[in-house]
């Protein structure tokens, strides 16, 4: 995680002879981690792979914010450990019944189901998704 | 108070964390070029495989129990470790970072339950936060938390926290004198030939009897674990005297040309490591030598000792003096396995002049190291260096089976399926 926030250089040189007008307003520059990462230390980065959750905004390539620290709760997108491999899922708990829910396009539902976590199915939450990075400029 | 929070199987957890199929499999890590076992999941300890095991004597028990055998990754133990020191850092300021994965904690102003809550709370934090399960001891000595730390290890039903009871004798006396900290092979044998065979055995011997037959820091560490306290928090690190680079070659090195590339390179990197912390070196030592396995090819170990004067920090000066010295201890065919450079007697006083150095000269030196270390800190390591280091790839590690570094390169994020 970047932790260093890089500073504006002061402007201004004194041989140029005239001070920038602006040299008393400087201000730190905008850190994007600020807005996009509450704790650092339990903060990852993943990429996400695949259609099933394009409803939700998350599209294949997508650079993921996961952040360990912050507890799932109903609705919560979150990184869910199935068979041992890391899926993306909604989470949705509805009393004792717990289940993680595919969120494709409205176009390809039907080929995705959800998964009832229970006896059968094994699942651990790894992680709460907190912002998907979207690019916009390319098409992959 | 203090307590020590330790990472149980720390290289063979931070695998697990983004592989989460190798949860309850038998993993092992290799050393630097894939030689050495040096680290075990709990499952291929109970496998039998030791640290330092070189692996082409296990490839039986790897292919027989299907153990994942993994390339050391340093970039992700190294991230990791910063994650998990920096959450205990949130439980307490004064924190000593022991090793990669250890650290002792001053508890002050807790009663004993209390520690006891508020490291279960941080074990806790940790496991959730990096995915990393620690243990943690705490005891009113450094040696009584490691001590305690041990108990909690070896014993489930702690949930990963054991604290030093008021009545300790009892946990003292579990304890073998090989566990306890600062006790080595050595001294162990000795202590069990006098009937001294664990923990509580050695805190009720006579205190001038121990320093007699041992030393000083035999009779501190009994004397901790009778919870009078003689060892404290080290936070700022001690200056380091030594500074070695050596790495076994993926494969054997038999000319000249390689050997003296991978001893620029050491050098190259010794220098570096040196003026990151503003220290210079005195002396330099060299040394090549082939395979201690390989028992058909002829053996040869060459080394030399030569001094630095004035001390310096300065890259080219220090590839220099090692090439110098390796070049008259060289001999041909010899198939080389190893090498490395040694900088010795380090100290961050001021560099004196000799009579017969210029200070300009010195001054071109310094101006040309930052400008190095600026351009290879900003735009990656190695991106400017010395011919002498060479263009070839003998010194590139062997590392056939690393894993991603998942928290620290962009392009090996690690991936999240969004199918089924």
């Amino acid at each position: 995680m970047v932790e260093e926030l890089r500073l504006p250089l002061i402007g201004g040189r004194v041989e140029a002879g005239f001070p920038s007008p602006a040299d008393d307003f400087i201000e730190r520059s905008l850190d994007l981690n600020e807005q996009l990462v509450a704790n650092p230390i339990a903060t990852f980065f993943m990429r996400a792979s695949g259609h099933s959750m394009d409803g939700a905004g998350i599209h294949d390539g997508d650079l993921l914010i996961v952040d360990r620290s912050i507890t799932p709760s109903h609705g919560s997108i979150v990184i869910a450990v199935i068979d041992g491999g890391l899926t993306v899922k909604r989470l949705r708990k509805r009393g004792m019944r717990v289940s993680l829910i595919p969120e494709p396009n409205t176009l390809d539902q039907g080929a995705y189901v959800p998964i009832e976590v229970g006896e059968e199915t094994d699942a651990t939450i790894w992680g709460v998704v907190t912002w998907s990075i979207h690019n916009i400029q390319c098409t992959r | 108070m203090y307590a020590l929070a330790d990472c149980n199987n720390f290289y063979a957890s931070c695998e697990r964390i983004f592989e989460p199929h190798l949860e309850g499999k038998p993993l092992v890590v290799l050393s630097n070029n894939d030689g050495c076992v040096i680290a075990r999941s709990q499952e291929s300890k109970d496998l039998g495989f030791k640290v330092g095991d070189p692996i082409f004597k296990c490839k039986d028990v790897v292919r027989k129990h299907n153990v994942i055998v993994r390339s050391s990754n340093f970039a992700l133990y190294g991230d990791m470790s910063r994650r998990v020191m920096q959450t205990i850092r949130l439980f307490s300021p004064d924190v000593e970072v022991y090793s990669i994965d250890e650290a002792f904690i001053k508890l002050d102003g807790l009663a004993g339950r209390n520690c006891e809550k508020v490291m279960r709370q941080m074990r806790a934090a940790i496991l959730q936060w990096t995915g990393i399960p620690v243990s943690v001891g705490i005891g009113h000595t450094k040696t009584l938390a490691k001590l305690a730390n041990h108990y909690a290890k070896k014993h489930i039903e702690t949930g990963g926290v054991a604290s030093i009871p008021k009545n300790p004798d009892a946990m003292l006396q579990c304890t073998q004198v090989e566990d306890i900290w600062g006790i080595g092979r050595q001294w162990s044998k000795k202590l069990r030939n006098i009937g001294v065979n664990t923990a509580l055995d050695l805190a009720s011997m006579d205190k001038e009897s121990i320093r007699r037959s041992f030393n000083i820091i035999a009779m501190k560490t009994a004397m901790e674990l009778r919870g009078h306290t003689y060892f404290r928090l080290e936070q700022a690190p001690e200056q380091r005297k030594t500074l070695l680079r050596s790495r076994s070659f993926g494969k054997p090195v038999e000319s000249w040309h390689e050997l003296s590339e991978a001893l620029a390179s050491h050098a190259t990197r010794a220098s570096e490591k040196l003026r990151n912390e503003n220290l210079v070196a005195k002396m330099l030592h060299v040394f090549f030598h082939t395979s201690l396995f390989n028992r058909t090819d002829p053996r040869n170990s060459a080394h030399a000792t030569v001094e630095l004067i004035p001390p310096t920090n300065v890259t080219h000066t220090i590839i220099k003096a090692a090439l110098n010295a390796a070049k008259p201890i060289w001999k041909g065919g010899f198939r080389y396995k190893r090498a490395g450079v040694q900088l010795i007697d380090l100290s961050s006083g001021p560099v004196q002049c000799s009579l017969f150095d210029s200070p300009e000269e010195q001054a071109k030196d310094k101006r040309m190291m930052v400008l190095l270390d600026g351009v290879n800190s900003s735009m990656g390591a190695g991106t400017l260096h010395f011919a002498a280091t060479g263009f070839t790839k003998v010194m590139q590690m062997k590392q056939l089976q690393r894993s991603p570094r998942y928290t620290t390169h962009w392009d090996e994020l690690p991936e999240c399926l969004c199918g089924l």
